[in-house]
C-alpha cells in the first residue's frame, strides 16, 4: 500500500529525528542544537533534516499547535455525511474550506452499522455555535438533501500528537491485562 | 466560558496566532519570533512555556501529514455506559492511541491509532479488541480534503 512505501522511504536518521520532534521543540534558545546533542549530530543536520521532511510533504505544517478546548472552543462536533461517491471530492473540499473546520476526510462506510463516508470536525464556543456553523455549511455547499449527524464530544480521555512508535516497543499484552484488572478492582 | 478577548495578553494572542505556519528554521526560532514581536527572547520562551503548561499550546513543532510517516486509522466502539470509563482507560494506555474521545452516538468511543506500518497497526487494533473486550470498527482515511493553515482565533 502507498502509505507503507512512504514509511519505508524514511532513513533511520529521519526516524530518530521524528521520534524526538514529534512532541515539540525543547523550549530553549537553540532547540535544534539541543536535539542535535541528543542525536549525536550537528545543529545544521537537524535543521536540514526537518527542511527535507517539510519539502517532501511528510510535515504538513510547522509551528505553534494549539488546543481548541483550552482556547475557549469548548464544543467540537464530528460531523459525518453520507455523500454519493461521485460527489464526495467536491463536497469534501467545499466543507474543508470553512475556518471553523479542522478536518475533512473521506473514510469507508461500514454498512449496515455506519453509512457515513465524509468526516469533518467543526469547532465552536458552544453546541449552538457548532449547529449554526453546520447550517451555514449545508447552505453554502448545497447539502440540504444529504443525511448527516453531529457527534458531539462529551469527554476527552486522551489528546496528544501522534506517536510513531516502532513495533518492538509495543508493550506486552500482560501489561494491559494487569491494567484492566487494576481498573476493575478500583471501580 | 473562557472569554478569549480578555483571557490572553496581547503577546499571548500574537504567539498563539502568528506562528502556526512556517516557523522559521533558523538556529534561534524563539529569538526570531521575539524580533518580529518586538520583545525579548526570554519573554517569548517564558510565554510559550506558560501557554504550553496551561495546555493552550500543545507543542511548537511539526504536524505530520496523515499516513505519510506512519499509518493511522480512526476507530469506533459501542460500549455500555457503565463500562465506558474502564475501556477508555485501557485504550488510552496504548502509546499508539493519540486521541480518544467519548461522543454522543451509539458508537460512543472514538479514537485515533497511529503506527509505524500496516502490520504494526493491525497488531495494535487486534490487541485493543482483545483487551477492551469489545469489537472495533476501523475507518482508515481514504482522502484528505483539508489544507491545514492552523486554527486562528478571531479576537473581537
Amino acid at each position: 500500500m502507498e502509505a507503507n512505501k512512504l514509511v519505508a522511504q524514511l532513513s533511520p536518521g529521519d526516524r530518530e529525528l521524528i521520534k524526538i520532534v514529534q512532541h515539540g521543540l525543547p523550549l530553549v534558545s537553540r532547540p535544534y542544537a539541543d536535539i542535535a546533542a541528543r542525536l549525536s549530530t550537528t545543529e545544521q543536520d537537524v535543521i536540514q533534516g526537518l527542511t527535507r521532511l517539510i519539502n517532501n510533504g511528510a510535515i504538513k505544517r510547522y509551528g505553534v499547535v494549539v488546543r481548541h478546548r483550552e482556547l475557549g472552543y469548548k464544543a467540537n462536533g464530528m460531523v459525518v455525511w453520507d455523500i454519493a461517491d461521485d460527489s464526495v471530492d467536491e463536497l469534501g473540499s467545499c466543507i474543508g474550506k470553512f475556518s471553523c473546520v479542522t478536518l475533512s476526510y473521506r473514510r469507508p462506510r461500514r454498512l449496515p452499522d455506519w453509512p457515513y463516508n465524509l468526516f469533518t470536525m467543526v469547532h465552536g464556543r458552544d453546541r449552538e455555535e457548532v449547529k449554526q456553523k453546520v447550517a451555514e455549511i449545508v447552505e453554502t455547499c448545497g447539502l440540504h438533501d444529504i443525511d448527516h449527524a453531529i457527534l458531539f464530544s462529551t469527554r476527552r480521555f486522551k489528546q496528544r500528537g501522534a506517536s510513531y512508535t516502532p513495533p518492538d516497543n509495543i508493550e506486552k499484552p500482560a501489561d494491559y491485562l494487569k491494567l484492566r484488572t487494576a481498573v476493575d478492582t478500583a471501580t | 466560558m473562557t472569554d478569549i478577548n480578555t483571557a490572553f495578553s496581547e503577546l499571548e494572542k500574537h504567539i498563539i496566532n502568528d506562528f502556526q505556519q512556517d516557523l522559521p528554521l533558523s538556529s534561534t526560532p524563539f529569538a526570531d519570533m521575539a524580533e518580529r514581536l518586538g520583545v525579548s527572547e526570554n519573554e517569548v520562551l517564558n510565554t510559550v512555556n506558560k501557554l504550553q503548561e496551561s495546555g493552550v499550546i500543545s507543542r511548537v513543532g511539526p504536524v505530520f501529514t496523515p499516513n505519510r510517516i506512519g499509518v493511522s486509522t480512526l476507530a469506533a466502539m459501542s460500549i455500555p455506559s457503565e463500562d465506558l470509563e474502564c475501556v477508555a482507560r485501557i485504550i488510552s494506555a496504548f502509546p499508539e492511541v493519540n486521541h480518544n474521545y467519548e461522543r454522543e452516538h451509539e458508537f460512543n468511543l472514538w479514537f485515533v491509532v497511529t503506527a509505524s506500518s500496516e502490520e504494526h497497526l493491525a497488531i495494535v487494533l487486534h490487541e485493543i479488541e482483545q483487551h477492551a473486550e469489545y469489537p472495533l470498527m476501523s475507518l482508515p482515511m481514504m482522502k484528505d480534503y483539508f489544507i491545514d493553515l492552523g486554527f486562528k482565533l478571531q479576537w473581537a
